[in-house]
């Protein structure tokens, strides 16, 4: 357990201290030289036009919500998928089972209009 | 038979070969991640009858260099609205899942070392997939999170577009590799590898051509590279969840993309062709298979436009979603009957 995970442990701690390492290096030694313009939202130089932290599309919840259930059920087919071969007939059936139960809710989804994009 | 290198037979020498190979790994990402940008622009070039760069060095081989040292020494802007800590966080929370990947890759067989087997892996864990699929799922948070805490408009719908794009073909990828899994019946890097030993026709590229393809396609949308590059089509959103970031921070975003590039290779060259197998040194071969696909992601930029948003939508969800189930069902029943 140790022997395979404190690789892994060292290699965070290096690509961390790079990340940190290198962005603090070009915080030290960059010129520093703002203005109010400067720091203002980048809108192709107009003036700008209220804020970012507006309302957006409800779409892109739906998109997470959908890929939660289908995540799940990727998450329940990779345990499958590795012992299938000892399974055989009985594990095909059994997730032939699972997976028809999804797709009837895919379909749903689907005729619902949940995955049309205008 | 020489004993396999351990913590308990020789604490030491298992240790410094440990950092001793993750440091060449890592070392060896970050020089391909700087000459990707040279090797993009140079065959990028060519292939619109360009020169690319020229100036800097022999054929212009010092140009990442001095791309380097000019980022460095640019000035860091922090916009004065922008929410700085997560601002800051960000590009680093990109950058480091897309580095740490390569731990479970193989890049060979074994060694010997001071009278033990060593292993030609950083290391080698039972749920290496599962372990990839968590760090690509973390790298989903740092571009949200950039397109969020930069409080510009631009940021923010390509950050959001980028969290919906990459959730949708990651669910695609991850069903078009268990197809690859109900065959190696493991999900350890090193187990896939090893069952495709022997001859050049076990590779999983031949029993498995439709998840190969899924796998390739659907990669390419999850690392945003051409023509999936929605989050910063350039001509609409600037540059999505990066028209804020400067100076090393901006780099980071780029070191990132690239970074990813090489684990997605590196992935499809272990699940589908084989990994370190072939004709030359371990290493050497899965560099080769690497170059391969970064010059064929490089190619692909050169030739296809960006697809519009309904259209990516619509192929995540409607085609590469049911290939993928469809994919499995049918290896399933190869697989019984």
């Amino acid at each position: 357990m140790l022997e395979s995970y404190l690789p892994i442990l060292v290699l965070i701690t290096i690509a961390v201290l790079f990340a940190v390492g290198s962005v603090t290096f070009s915080f030290i030694f960059g010129p520093k030289k703002p203005s109010a313009v400067k720091l203002a939202p980048y809108e192709c130089g107009m003036p700008l036009i209220g804020t970012a932290r507006e309302r957006f599309s409800v779409k892109f919840y739906i998109v997470a919500m959908l890929f939660i259930l289908f995540d799940i059920e990727a998450v329940f087919l990779y345990p499958w998928a590795v012992v299938f071969k000892r399974l055989g007939m009985f594990g095909f059936i059994e997730m032939g089972v699972f997976i028809i139960i999804l797709l009837v809710g895919y379909v749903y989804v689907w005729k619902k209009g949940a995955l049309e994009w205008e | 038979m020489p004993e396999m290198l351990s913590l308990s037979n020789d604490p030491i020498l298992f240790l410094s070969v440990m950092v001793a190979k993750i440091l060449v790994v890592f070392i060896v990402v970050v020089l391909i991640v700087a000459y990707a940008t040279y090797a993009e622009r140079k065959i990028i070039g060519r292939m619109q009858t360009r020169l690319g760069p020229t100036m800097t060095g022999p054929l212009g081989l010092l140009q990442p260099i001095a791309d380097g040292l000019k980022l460095f020494f640019k000035e860091d802007i922090i916009p004065a609205q922008s929410s700085k800590f997560a601002f800051i966080l960000a590009p680093m929370m990109i950058l480091v899942p897309a580095f740490i990947t390569v731990a479970v890759i193989p890049f060979g067989d074994f060694i010997t070392v001071g009278g033990y087997l060593v292993p030609l892996h950083i290391t080698d864990l039972n749920v290496g997939i599962l372990y990839i699929l968590a760090m690509a799922g973390l790298g989903v948070y740092g571009i949200v999170l950039a397109g969020w805490a930069s409080n510009n408009k631009y940021s923010l719908i390509g950050g959001i577009r980028s969290a919906a794009q990459m959730v949708s073909y990651e669910l695609a990828a991850g069903l078009s590799m268990i197809a690859v899994f109900m065959l190696s019946e493991t999900l350890s890097l090193r187990g896939i590898v090893d069952a495709q030993a022997g001859s050049v026709l076990n590779w999983y590229i031949f029993s498995q051509p439709l998840a190969f393809c899924l796998f390739v396609i659907t990669s390419l949308a999850e690392i945003n590279r051409t023509p999936f590059d929605l989050p910063e089509a350039e001509t609409e959103l600037v540059s999505g969840f990066c028209t804020e970031y400067s100076s090393m921070k901006y780099a980071l975003f780029f070191m990132a993309e690239y970074a990813n590039m090489i684990v997605v290779s590196a992935i499809t060259a272990t699940l589908f062709l084989g990994g370190p197998a072939g004709p030359f040194a371990g290493p050497i071969n899965l560099l080769l298979k690497i170059f391969f696909f970064m010059f064929l992601f490089i190619w692909i930029r050169a030739t296809f436009p960006r697809v519009r948003y309904d259209q990516l939508m619509f192929m995540g969800w409607k085609v590469f979603l049911p290939l993928a189930l469809l994919n499995i069902v049918i290896t399933g029943a190869v697989i019984v009957f």
